[in-house]
Protein backbone atom coordinates (compact mmCIF):
# COMPACT_ATOMS: atom_id res chain seq x y z
CA UNK A 1 0.00 0.00 0.00
CA UNK A 2 1.38 3.37 -0.98
CA UNK A 3 0.99 6.46 1.61
CA UNK A 4 -1.69 7.93 -0.62
CA UNK A 5 -3.72 5.08 -1.16
CA UNK A 6 -4.68 5.13 2.51
CA UNK A 7 -4.89 9.07 2.94
CA UNK A 8 -7.97 8.35 0.26
CA UNK A 9 -9.71 5.68 1.72
CA UNK A 10 -9.36 7.21 5.23
CA UNK A 11 -10.60 10.25 3.57
CA UNK A 12 -13.24 8.42 1.69
CA UNK A 13 -14.62 7.06 5.03
CA UNK A 14 -14.36 10.44 7.64
CA UNK A 15 -16.86 12.51 8.53
CA UNK A 16 -16.74 14.91 11.51
CA UNK A 17 -13.89 13.32 13.43
CA UNK A 18 -10.54 15.12 14.42
CA UNK A 19 -7.24 14.50 12.43
CA UNK A 20 -4.06 15.05 13.77
CA UNK A 21 -1.25 14.50 11.59
CA UNK A 22 2.95 14.91 11.17
CA UNK A 23 5.96 14.85 9.23
CA UNK A 24 5.17 13.40 5.76
CA UNK A 25 1.50 12.49 6.19
CA UNK A 26 0.73 16.43 7.11
CA UNK A 27 2.46 17.16 3.67
CA UNK A 28 0.26 15.25 2.16
CA UNK A 29 -3.15 15.00 3.91
CA UNK A 30 -4.16 18.23 2.81
CA UNK A 31 -4.50 17.20 -0.90
CA UNK A 32 -7.09 14.74 0.15
CA UNK A 33 -8.77 17.05 3.41
CA UNK A 34 -9.19 20.75 3.75
CA UNK A 35 -11.78 20.21 6.66
CA UNK A 36 -11.42 22.95 9.86
CA UNK A 37 -11.25 19.48 12.13
CA UNK A 38 -7.94 18.82 10.65
CA UNK A 39 -4.44 19.72 12.61
CA UNK A 40 -1.03 19.05 10.46
CA UNK A 41 1.21 19.49 13.35
CA UNK A 42 4.47 20.63 11.56
CA UNK A 43 7.09 21.41 13.90
CA UNK A 44 5.66 20.56 17.08
CA UNK A 45 8.15 18.53 18.21
CA UNK A 46 8.81 14.64 16.57
CA UNK A 47 6.97 11.76 18.47
CA UNK A 48 4.62 13.84 20.49
CA UNK A 49 1.39 13.49 17.96
CA UNK A 50 -0.48 10.77 20.20
CA UNK A 51 -0.01 12.59 23.37
CA UNK A 52 -1.32 15.67 21.67
CA UNK A 53 -4.04 13.28 20.86
CA UNK A 54 -4.84 12.01 23.81
CA UNK A 55 -5.15 15.65 25.57
CA UNK A 56 -8.14 16.00 22.38
CA UNK A 57 -9.91 12.79 22.88
CA UNK A 58 -10.32 13.47 26.90
CA UNK A 59 -11.61 17.21 26.50
CA UNK A 60 -14.22 16.15 23.71
CA UNK A 61 -14.85 12.94 24.69
CA UNK A 62 -18.03 13.49 21.96
CA UNK A 63 -15.62 13.51 19.23
CA UNK A 64 -13.87 10.74 17.42
CA UNK A 65 -10.01 11.74 17.57
CA UNK A 66 -7.63 10.03 14.82
CA UNK A 67 -3.66 10.49 15.18
CA UNK A 68 -2.11 9.50 11.96
CA UNK A 69 1.64 9.32 12.93
CA UNK A 70 4.73 8.00 11.73
CA UNK A 71 6.21 4.60 12.72
CA UNK A 72 9.91 7.20 13.11
CA UNK A 73 7.76 9.49 15.02
CA UNK A 74 6.27 6.18 17.05
CA UNK A 75 9.81 5.05 17.94
CA UNK A 76 10.93 7.97 19.98
CA UNK A 77 7.69 7.92 22.19
CA UNK A 78 6.71 4.22 22.31
CA UNK A 79 5.89 5.15 26.38
CA UNK A 80 2.86 7.51 24.94
CA UNK A 81 1.09 3.81 24.20
CA UNK A 82 0.91 2.89 27.73
CA UNK A 83 0.15 6.39 28.91
CA UNK A 84 -3.14 5.93 26.40
CA UNK A 85 -4.05 2.78 27.08
CA UNK A 86 -4.31 3.66 30.86
CA UNK A 87 -6.39 6.79 30.20
CA UNK A 88 -8.26 4.97 27.68
CA UNK A 89 -10.26 7.20 25.95
CA UNK A 90 -12.57 5.75 24.07
CA UNK A 91 -12.87 7.94 21.19
CA UNK A 92 -9.27 7.82 20.43
CA UNK A 93 -7.97 5.87 16.90
CA UNK A 94 -4.21 5.93 16.65
CA UNK A 95 -2.78 5.10 13.13
CA UNK A 96 0.79 3.94 13.06
CA UNK A 97 2.16 4.64 8.99
CA UNK A 98 4.71 1.82 8.23
CA UNK A 99 7.28 2.83 5.72
CA UNK A 100 10.08 1.66 7.70
CA UNK A 101 12.11 4.78 6.77
CA UNK A 102 12.97 7.95 8.08
CA UNK A 103 11.50 9.74 4.84
CA UNK A 104 11.86 13.53 4.86
CA UNK A 105 15.68 12.96 5.91
CA UNK A 106 16.42 11.14 3.04
CA UNK A 107 14.93 7.37 3.50
CA UNK A 108 17.52 5.95 5.94
CA UNK A 109 15.74 2.65 7.42
CA UNK A 110 14.40 3.21 10.87
CA UNK A 111 15.82 0.84 13.72
CA UNK A 112 13.87 -2.11 14.23
CA UNK A 113 12.89 -1.76 10.56
CA UNK A 114 11.55 -5.87 9.49
CA UNK A 115 12.02 -6.70 13.48
CA UNK A 116 9.81 -4.47 15.47
CA UNK A 117 5.98 -4.83 15.76
CA UNK A 118 4.28 -1.96 16.71
CA UNK A 119 0.34 -3.65 17.05
CA UNK A 120 2.29 -5.70 19.56
CA UNK A 121 3.78 -3.43 21.51
CA UNK A 122 -0.01 -1.41 21.82
CA UNK A 123 -1.67 -4.77 22.66
CA UNK A 124 0.94 -5.01 25.17
CA UNK A 125 1.09 -1.33 26.46
CA UNK A 126 -3.17 -2.59 26.62
CA UNK A 127 -5.18 -1.36 24.39
CA UNK A 128 -7.95 -3.15 23.40
CA UNK A 129 -8.41 -3.43 19.53
CA UNK A 130 -5.27 -3.50 17.57
CA UNK A 131 -4.84 -3.76 13.42
CA UNK A 132 -2.55 -4.72 11.08
CA UNK A 133 -3.27 -3.63 7.16
CA UNK A 134 -0.85 -4.41 4.22
CA UNK A 135 -3.75 -4.60 1.58
CA UNK A 136 -5.69 -1.48 0.74
CA UNK A 137 -9.26 -3.68 0.23
CA UNK A 138 -9.25 -5.01 3.50
CA UNK A 139 -8.88 -1.05 4.90
CA UNK A 140 -11.38 0.09 2.66
CA UNK A 141 -13.84 -3.15 4.20
CA UNK A 142 -12.74 -2.75 7.74
CA UNK A 143 -12.58 1.12 8.44
CA UNK A 144 -16.21 1.93 9.02
CA UNK A 145 -16.32 -1.04 11.73
CA UNK A 146 -12.98 0.58 13.20
CA UNK A 147 -14.23 4.34 13.31
CA UNK A 148 -17.26 3.19 15.55
CA UNK A 149 -15.11 0.82 18.09
CA UNK A 150 -15.01 1.90 21.64
CA UNK A 151 -11.22 2.54 22.29
CA UNK A 152 -8.45 3.25 22.24
CA UNK A 153 -7.77 1.44 19.05
CA UNK A 154 -4.71 0.80 17.27
CA UNK A 155 -3.76 0.06 13.73
CA UNK A 156 -0.51 0.03 11.84
CA UNK A 157 -1.01 0.59 7.68
CA UNK A 158 1.73 -0.34 5.58
CA UNK A 159 1.70 3.33 3.98
CA UNK A 160 5.04 3.03 1.09
CA UNK A 161 6.17 6.25 -0.07
CA UNK A 162 3.56 8.10 -2.31
CA UNK A 163 6.57 9.08 -5.03
CA UNK A 164 5.58 12.71 -5.35
CA UNK A 165 7.14 15.96 -4.02
CA UNK A 166 5.44 16.83 -0.63
CA UNK A 167 4.29 20.10 -0.39
CA UNK A 168 5.92 22.20 2.50
CA UNK A 169 2.93 24.58 3.19
CA UNK A 170 1.09 24.61 6.15
CA UNK A 171 -0.84 26.81 8.73
CA UNK A 172 1.93 28.07 10.99
CA UNK A 173 0.82 25.86 14.20
CA UNK A 174 -0.10 28.86 16.90
CA UNK A 175 -2.94 29.83 14.30
CA UNK A 176 -4.06 26.04 13.54
CA UNK A 177 -3.95 25.67 17.06
CA UNK A 178 -6.17 28.87 17.42
CA UNK A 179 -8.98 27.96 14.45
CA UNK A 180 -9.26 23.82 15.49
CA UNK A 181 -9.81 25.41 19.40
CA UNK A 182 -12.22 27.72 18.08
CA UNK A 183 -14.05 25.48 15.68
CA UNK A 184 -14.72 22.81 18.83
CA UNK A 185 -15.26 25.69 21.29
CA UNK A 186 -16.24 28.48 19.46
CA UNK A 187 -14.39 30.59 21.66
CA UNK A 188 -11.81 33.18 20.22
CA UNK A 189 -8.77 32.39 22.08
CA UNK B 1 -17.81 43.06 46.34
CA UNK B 2 -14.51 41.28 45.18
CA UNK B 3 -13.99 38.44 47.50
CA UNK B 4 -10.68 37.68 48.38
CA UNK B 5 -9.44 33.83 49.34
CA UNK B 6 -7.25 34.43 52.94
CA UNK B 7 -4.21 31.49 52.36
CA UNK B 8 -4.20 29.99 56.33
CA UNK B 9 -0.47 29.88 56.85
CA UNK B 10 0.21 26.12 58.35
CA UNK B 11 3.42 25.47 60.52
CA UNK B 12 5.48 22.42 61.30
CA UNK B 13 7.74 22.97 64.00
CA UNK B 14 7.73 26.44 64.10
CA UNK B 15 8.59 26.56 60.63
CA UNK B 16 6.14 27.81 57.92
CA UNK B 17 5.32 24.67 55.32
CA UNK B 18 4.09 24.14 52.12
CA UNK B 19 0.69 21.87 52.79
CA UNK B 20 -1.34 20.18 49.75
CA UNK B 21 -4.29 21.60 50.47
CA UNK B 22 -3.89 25.65 49.82
CA UNK B 23 -2.35 24.52 46.25
CA UNK B 24 -5.24 22.70 45.20
CA UNK B 25 -7.34 25.92 46.34
CA UNK B 26 -5.34 27.57 44.07
CA UNK B 27 -5.74 25.70 41.45
CA UNK B 28 -9.35 25.48 41.58
CA UNK B 29 -9.26 29.69 41.87
CA UNK B 30 -7.63 29.29 38.29
CA UNK B 31 -10.17 27.13 37.26
CA UNK B 32 -8.26 24.20 36.51
CA UNK B 33 -9.67 21.40 34.84
CA UNK B 34 -6.94 19.05 34.39
CA UNK B 35 -3.68 17.94 35.91
CA UNK B 36 -1.23 16.30 34.10
CA UNK B 37 1.66 14.95 35.69
CA UNK B 38 4.72 12.81 36.52
CA UNK B 39 5.16 12.52 40.29
CA UNK B 40 7.99 13.86 41.94
CA UNK B 41 9.64 14.14 44.91
CA UNK B 42 8.84 17.58 45.44
CA UNK B 43 4.95 17.10 44.49
CA UNK B 44 4.40 13.61 45.66
CA UNK B 45 2.30 15.38 49.01
CA UNK B 46 -0.31 16.16 46.86
CA UNK B 47 -0.64 13.02 44.96
CA UNK B 48 -3.47 11.51 47.60
CA UNK B 49 -5.15 14.81 47.80
CA UNK B 50 -5.17 15.37 44.00
CA UNK B 51 -7.00 11.89 43.56
CA UNK B 52 -9.69 12.91 45.50
CA UNK B 53 -10.30 15.46 44.22
CA UNK B 54 -13.45 15.02 41.74
CA UNK B 55 -14.11 18.06 39.88
CA UNK B 56 -10.19 17.68 38.58
CA UNK B 57 -9.26 15.34 35.42
CA UNK B 58 -6.11 13.84 36.61
CA UNK B 59 -3.91 12.33 33.37
CA UNK B 60 -0.64 10.58 34.90
CA UNK B 61 2.14 10.68 31.57
CA UNK B 62 4.99 8.06 31.17
CA UNK B 63 7.85 10.56 30.44
CA UNK B 64 7.29 14.51 31.16
CA UNK B 65 7.36 15.93 27.14
CA UNK B 66 4.25 14.15 26.94
CA UNK B 67 2.51 16.46 29.20
CA UNK B 68 3.08 19.18 27.53
CA UNK B 69 1.58 17.55 24.30
CA UNK B 70 -1.79 16.24 25.88
CA UNK B 71 -1.72 19.47 27.59
CA UNK B 72 -1.42 21.39 24.15
CA UNK B 73 -4.52 18.75 23.10
CA UNK B 74 -6.35 20.05 25.89
CA UNK B 75 -6.07 23.39 25.68
CA UNK B 76 -7.39 22.82 21.83
CA UNK B 77 -10.49 21.21 23.06
CA UNK B 78 -11.38 23.88 25.39
CA UNK B 79 -9.81 22.62 28.90
CA UNK B 80 -7.59 24.53 31.08
CA UNK B 81 -4.55 21.89 32.00
CA UNK B 82 -1.62 22.65 34.76
CA UNK B 83 1.44 20.56 33.68
CA UNK B 84 3.16 19.36 37.25
CA UNK B 85 6.72 17.72 36.38
CA UNK B 86 10.10 18.22 38.01
CA UNK B 87 12.49 20.46 36.62
CA UNK B 88 14.93 17.27 35.22
CA UNK B 89 11.57 16.40 33.24
CA UNK B 90 11.48 19.78 32.01
CA UNK B 91 14.98 19.57 30.95
CA UNK B 92 13.85 16.38 28.96
CA UNK B 93 10.80 18.25 27.48
CA UNK B 94 12.76 20.41 25.63
CA UNK B 95 11.77 20.32 22.10
CA UNK B 96 8.19 19.01 22.86
CA UNK B 97 7.96 22.40 24.99
CA UNK B 98 9.74 24.62 22.04
CA UNK B 99 6.97 22.64 19.82
CA UNK B 100 3.88 22.99 21.86
CA UNK B 101 3.77 25.40 24.75
CA UNK B 102 6.12 28.02 23.23
CA UNK B 103 4.69 27.45 19.54
CA UNK B 104 1.24 27.25 20.23
CA UNK B 105 1.79 29.95 22.30
CA UNK B 106 -0.02 28.41 25.20
CA UNK B 107 -1.50 30.13 28.15
CA UNK B 108 -0.18 27.05 30.43
CA UNK B 109 0.38 27.42 34.34
CA UNK B 110 3.25 24.79 34.77
CA UNK B 111 3.94 23.85 38.28
CA UNK B 112 7.48 22.56 38.46
CA UNK B 113 9.47 20.28 41.30
CA UNK B 114 12.79 22.40 41.80
CA UNK B 115 14.66 19.33 43.16
CA UNK B 116 18.12 20.81 44.92
CA UNK B 117 16.40 24.56 45.68
CA UNK B 118 16.81 24.62 49.42
CA UNK B 119 20.35 23.03 49.33
CA UNK B 120 21.19 25.60 46.92
CA UNK B 121 19.75 28.43 48.45
CA UNK B 122 21.27 27.08 52.38
CA UNK B 123 24.67 27.47 50.15
CA UNK B 124 25.27 23.65 50.57
CA UNK B 125 26.31 21.39 47.85
CA UNK B 126 23.19 20.46 45.69
CA UNK B 127 22.13 16.37 45.20
CA UNK B 128 23.47 17.13 41.74
CA UNK B 129 23.23 19.53 38.98
CA UNK B 130 19.58 19.92 38.47
CA UNK B 131 18.86 23.26 40.69
CA UNK B 132 21.89 24.83 38.88
CA UNK B 133 20.07 24.37 35.10
CA UNK B 134 16.87 25.39 36.10
CA UNK B 135 16.63 28.97 35.88
CA UNK B 136 19.15 29.59 33.70
CA UNK B 137 17.28 27.41 31.47
CA UNK B 138 13.77 28.64 31.78
CA UNK B 139 15.22 32.53 30.93
CA UNK B 140 16.74 30.85 28.10
CA UNK B 141 13.18 29.78 27.03
CA UNK B 142 11.77 33.27 28.25
CA UNK B 143 9.20 31.58 30.58
CA UNK B 144 8.69 33.71 33.76
CA UNK B 145 9.03 32.11 36.91
CA UNK B 146 8.05 32.25 40.61
CA UNK B 147 9.05 30.35 43.74
CA UNK B 148 6.83 28.67 45.36
CA UNK B 149 8.25 27.96 49.20
CA UNK B 150 5.51 28.29 51.79
CA UNK B 151 1.39 28.25 52.21
CA UNK B 152 2.46 32.06 52.25
CA UNK B 153 3.60 31.83 48.72
CA UNK B 154 0.68 29.37 46.93
CA UNK B 155 -1.39 33.31 45.78
CA UNK B 156 2.12 32.85 43.53
CA UNK B 157 0.41 30.14 41.49
CA UNK B 158 -2.84 32.29 40.39
CA UNK B 159 -1.15 35.08 39.72
CA UNK B 160 1.58 32.89 37.22
CA UNK B 161 -2.06 31.58 35.91
CA UNK B 162 -3.12 34.68 35.38
CA UNK B 163 0.20 36.04 33.50
CA UNK B 164 0.51 33.28 31.61
CA UNK B 165 -3.12 34.34 30.43
CA UNK B 166 -2.15 37.96 29.63
CA UNK B 167 1.12 36.96 28.13
CA UNK B 168 -0.18 33.92 26.18
CA UNK B 169 2.71 32.03 27.11
CA UNK B 170 3.64 29.09 29.73
CA UNK B 171 4.73 30.55 33.17
CA UNK B 172 6.06 28.01 35.89
CA UNK B 173 5.63 28.35 39.68
CA UNK B 174 8.30 26.62 41.15
CA UNK B 175 7.66 24.32 43.93
CA UNK B 176 11.41 24.73 46.14
CA UNK B 177 10.29 22.05 48.50
CA UNK B 178 10.99 18.53 49.07
CA UNK B 179 7.89 16.68 50.82
CA UNK B 180 9.69 14.72 54.33
CA UNK B 181 6.95 12.79 55.55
Amino acid sequence: MRRDEVLQVLAKHRSQEIVLTTMSVSQEWPAYSQSELDFNAVGTGMGHLPDMGLGLAVACPDRKVLVLNGDGSMLMNLGVLVSIANAAPRNLILFVFENEIYEVTGGQPIPGRGRANFAAMAKGAGFPHTFEFRDLLALDKELPGILGLDGPVFATVEAASSGRPLSTKALPIREAARALRRTLTGVHP
Amino acid sequence: MPVHAVTVIARRGGMAVLTPKTIIEQLKQCGITHVVWLPDSESKFMYDALQAEKDLGFIPVCREGEAFAVASGLWMGGKTPVVLIQNTGLFESGDVLRGTALGLELPLLMMIGYRGYMEMKAGKQPFDTAAVYTEPILNAWGIPFHHIETDADTPKIAAAFKQAQEISRPVAALICVEYNG
